[in-house]
């Protein structure tokens, strides 16, 4: 079997839903996969308030969020196909794409695509890193907030990033115990609001430390941790053990990009943005002309980032078919402002920085 | 205290009904269509399978359907990735040895 849409597009989380979402608005035909049973990403397991701009989801839930783009699709089944538990396992040659459902495999055929593949969650090198009973982040907060299932009943944190911090918060809101936050960092990586929540509830934020490795034989039973110095050098004689029965990794995550290496796209190593990514403009399309990125795999942000990424990459896979639009470029004007002023500040240095690299490499920016 | 969550502050959960399933041979219970990963850690287990070169015990690490670290065999289908797959009544899921035999 075989299909043809004008705008494809892979993944339906923020980034991917967004950009699926403006483009069926203004006309184009889309076709949207997602591997997964419901839409939405990493947003329904997201309980938390993010902090988002003035125009757009402040003060709002990750799962409110969510629901939100749920309605929009719905409004827009002319123009845009959902297929769920349908993954994106190939491109080939082009313009064409494999798609596999539990029922069959069917090819696709495009004019343009719009990646959102999102994310994997990294893991970090200690001894006995593979025991049952260590999770990622992302893992917690699924079993957790959408399953209803708690990780374990005492946790340890290895990460104060921001997800960090805020996985910590919704432990000990579904009744788990966080013995501690361990960072090797000499300050805490996430925002003081979050840090501030949770060290109120006593739970101590402990920089300069790591993890030498976990306990157990067939599952966590408690970890050991170390000191290290500026050179993030093992401290002799600093050992500590706790006790724990899970241990939660929040050490950061690497953009989702094999489908891009496939489409022969460029890719780039920029650390700020969390590792490999393809090298893309502003209007977020990839060196090859068929190929828009979104979302985490555009470079690790949050969500915010990923819907207006997503729509800007959305209006220009719509322009790059029909032609200029007025519309299409209000709303990539309006994203890219909104982008700015979220990206300003100390707190968006990194990504600021990051994205100027892309910019220096981009063969023709901006065109 | 279960690791099953009854109340919280933010979120409910539906939940689908009641079902029986076995683990090894061992009469095992869970809620329909929430991940087999998901009933067998509610239920006290974690470890899924053993690693091929070395014989490590392994449990779910990713619970998207990215990692593959948590692959049984499920009604008789060995790499079932459990963190996706969602449960029925009547599965019968074993522990995984390595990379499992595929049986014909």
């Amino acid at each position: 079997m075989s299909r043809h849409t004008e705008i494809f597009v892979v993944g339906g989380g923020p980034a991917g839903l967004s950009a699926a979402v403006v483009a069926a608005q203004l006309g184009g035909k889309v076709l949207l996969v997602d591997d997964n049973p419901v839409l939405g990403g990493q947003l329904i397991k997201q309980t938390h308030r993010f902090f988002g701009s003035s125009a757009r989801d402040a003060g709002i839930r990750g799962i409110s969020i969510a629901d939100k783009l749920f309605e929009e699709v719905q409004g827009l089944k002319k123009n845009l196909h959902v297929l769920l538990n349908t993954s994106a396992v190939g491109f080939y040659g082009e313009g064409e794409a494999g798609i596999l459902s539990p029922e069959r495999y069917e090819k696709v055929t495009y004019d343009r695509v719009v990646v959102g593949t999102g994310a994997v969650e990294n893991s970090l090198a200690f001894e006995n890193n593979d025991l049952p009973g260590i999770y990622g982040a992302g893992a917690v907060q699924t079993l957790m907030n959408v399953h209803g299932i708690r990780p374990g009943q005492k946790i340890l944190m290895i990460g104060s990033g921001n997800i960090g911090l805020i996985v910590s918060y919704q432990l000990i809101q579904a009744g788990v115990e966080v013995v501690g936050v361990v960072e090797a960092m000499p300050t805490i990586g996430g925002y003081l609001v979050h840090a501030s929540k949770i060290r109120r509830l006593g739970v101590p934020i402990m920089t300069g430390h790591t993890i030498v490795s976990a306990l157990g034989e067939t599952g966590v039973t408690g970890a050991l941790l170390c000191r290290v110095d500026d050179k993030y050098a093992r401290i002799p004689n600093t050992d500590v053990e706790v006790a724990c029965d899970c241990i939660c990794l929040a050490v950061g995550l690497s953009p989702l990009i094999d489908l891009f290496q496939q489409a022969d796209c460029r890719m780039v190593y920029v650390p700020e943005l969390g590792g490999l990514v393809p090298l893309h403009d502003g209007n977020m399309r990839t060196t090859n002309p068929r190929v828009y990125v979104a979302g985490d795999a555009s470079g690790i942000e949050e969500a915010t980032t990923a819907i207006l990424g997503g729509r800007i990459a959305g209006a220009r896979a719509y322009e790059s078919v029909h032609g200029p639009s007025d519309a299409a470029k209000k709303i990539v004007d309006d994203a890219n402002a909104e982008l700015k002023s979220l990206r300003s500040g100390s707190t968006g240095d990194r990504i600021r920085w990051g994205r100027e690299r892309l910019s220096q490499e981009m063969p023709h920016a901006d065109q | 205290m279960s690791l099953r969550i009854e109340e919280h502050p933010i979120l409910t959960f539906k939940k689908g009904k009641k079902v029986q399933f076995t683990l090894d041979g061992k009469k095992m219970e869970g809620f329909e269509g929430e991940p087999i990963a998901a009933a067998l850690h509610a239920a006290g287990v974690r470890l899924l399978r053993h690693s091929p070169h070395k014989d490590r015990p392994r449990g779910f690490f990713c619970a998207i359907g990215r990692c593959s670290s948590c692959m049984m065999e499920v009604n008789g289908e060995v790499n079932t990735m459990t963190c996706i797959t969602p449960l029925e009544a009547g599965m019968v899921v074993t522990t995984q040895k390595g990379h499992g035999v595929i049986k014909p």
